[in-house]
């Protein structure tokens, strides 16, 4: 099937109700095996058991990324090309995103309590990815607010755009400013700081996010396509009776 | 395993990780079915896609919803 077959909503439809089951399934064998490995893992030496936090930690900040990552390419589909498949994506995209940046800061809270001292400062990290957090809230609110779609989409295109800074700030922001929070410690151009018992459950963990995200994605871009074909009925049946 | 004390903060972070995830499951799995039962809905009462015979304007709002 050529990828431009995709760009066809009826087709792409298709493509998810076959899709959808596998990567349920496929999620959930991985996610079974990173929680068996998670538990497995060793202590680290300084943090001690709360290092099985970052098993849930990380891959949820990694996704709240990938989210507004994934309404960014989507925007650009509906400024340049005013596709209506890339408004679904973006609008699908919103409240997954969101979820997993709630579950990286909250995760982040019960993580520092023990190790700060304290659940929440005000460092750069910490503060951008709770700003991640309020620009998706904005976008969904656009999007319950505007009723027309195609205008909620074109208001949330351009929120998504300039909101996409945020993603670089987020990932340096630990170079840049002196933060409480650590440095970056998986992906370095020197390699990964982070032991090997620990860094492949990590991965593991991570892998069997994207899987949900992805299968989140699907099914809410499924809903959202059927959500469409009832507002066009119920207007061209309204359109019929006036 | 050495909670040493903190095994309130962990069990915390995986409830709420479970929570996050079955709500998700469940907000995508029911609106699938309402949106199901809106579209059958539709069709039990004749009106398909096919059946109207669409305004201008109608037709504008299909074409831009898909």
């Amino acid at each position: 099937m050529p990828l431009s077959d995709l760009a066809n909503p009826s087709r792409f439809l298709t493509l998810a109700n076959r899709a959808i089951p596998w990567l349920a399934g496929l999620t959930v064998i991985l996610l079974g095996i990173g929680l068996y490995q998670s538990m497995l893992a060793p202590d680290d030496y300084q943090q001690g058991a709360t290092v099985k936090i970052m098993f849930l930690h990380v891959p949820s900040a990694w996704l709240g990324m990938l989210g507004w990552g994934i309404m960014s390419l989507a925007a650009l589909g509906t400024l340049v090309w005013r596709h209506p498949l890339a408004d679904v994506a973006a609008k699908a995209a919103a409240p997954i995103g969101a979820a997993f940046t709630l579950l990286c800061l909250v995760t982040g809270s019960l993580w520092g309590r023990p190790e700060w001292g304290t659940y929440w400062v005000w460092d750069a990290r910490l503060t951008s990815e709770l700003i991640l957090l309020l620009l998706y809230l904005a976008v969904i609110a656009v999007w319950r607010t505007v009723e027309d779609p195609s205008r909620a989409a074109r208001a949330v295109a351009i929120l998504t755009i300039v909101g996409a800074i945020d993603l670089p700030i987020i990932k340096f922001s630990v170079d840049w400013w002196n933060t409480l929070h650590q440095g970056s410690s998986v992906f370095r151009m020197s390699g990964s700081t982070i032991d090997r018992s620990i860094l492949m459950p990590l991965f593991v963990m991570a892998i069997a996010f994207t899987f949900l995200f992805v299968t989140l994605q699907l099914a809410a871009m499924r809903n959202e396509i059927l959500r469409r074909r009832v507002r066009t009925l119920r207007l061209m049946q309204a359109s019929a009776v006036s | 395993m050495d909670a040493s004390g903190h095994i309130g903060f962990i069990i915390a972070s995986y409830a709420a990780a479970a929570a996050v995830v079955v709500g998700l499951i469940a907000w995508v799995t029911f609106d699938f079915r309402a949106q199901r039962r809106n579209l059958n809905d539709l069709e039990a009462r004749g009106v398909t896609r096919r059946s109207m015979p669409p305004s201008t304007a109608t037709l504008k709002q299909a074409r831009e919803d898909a």
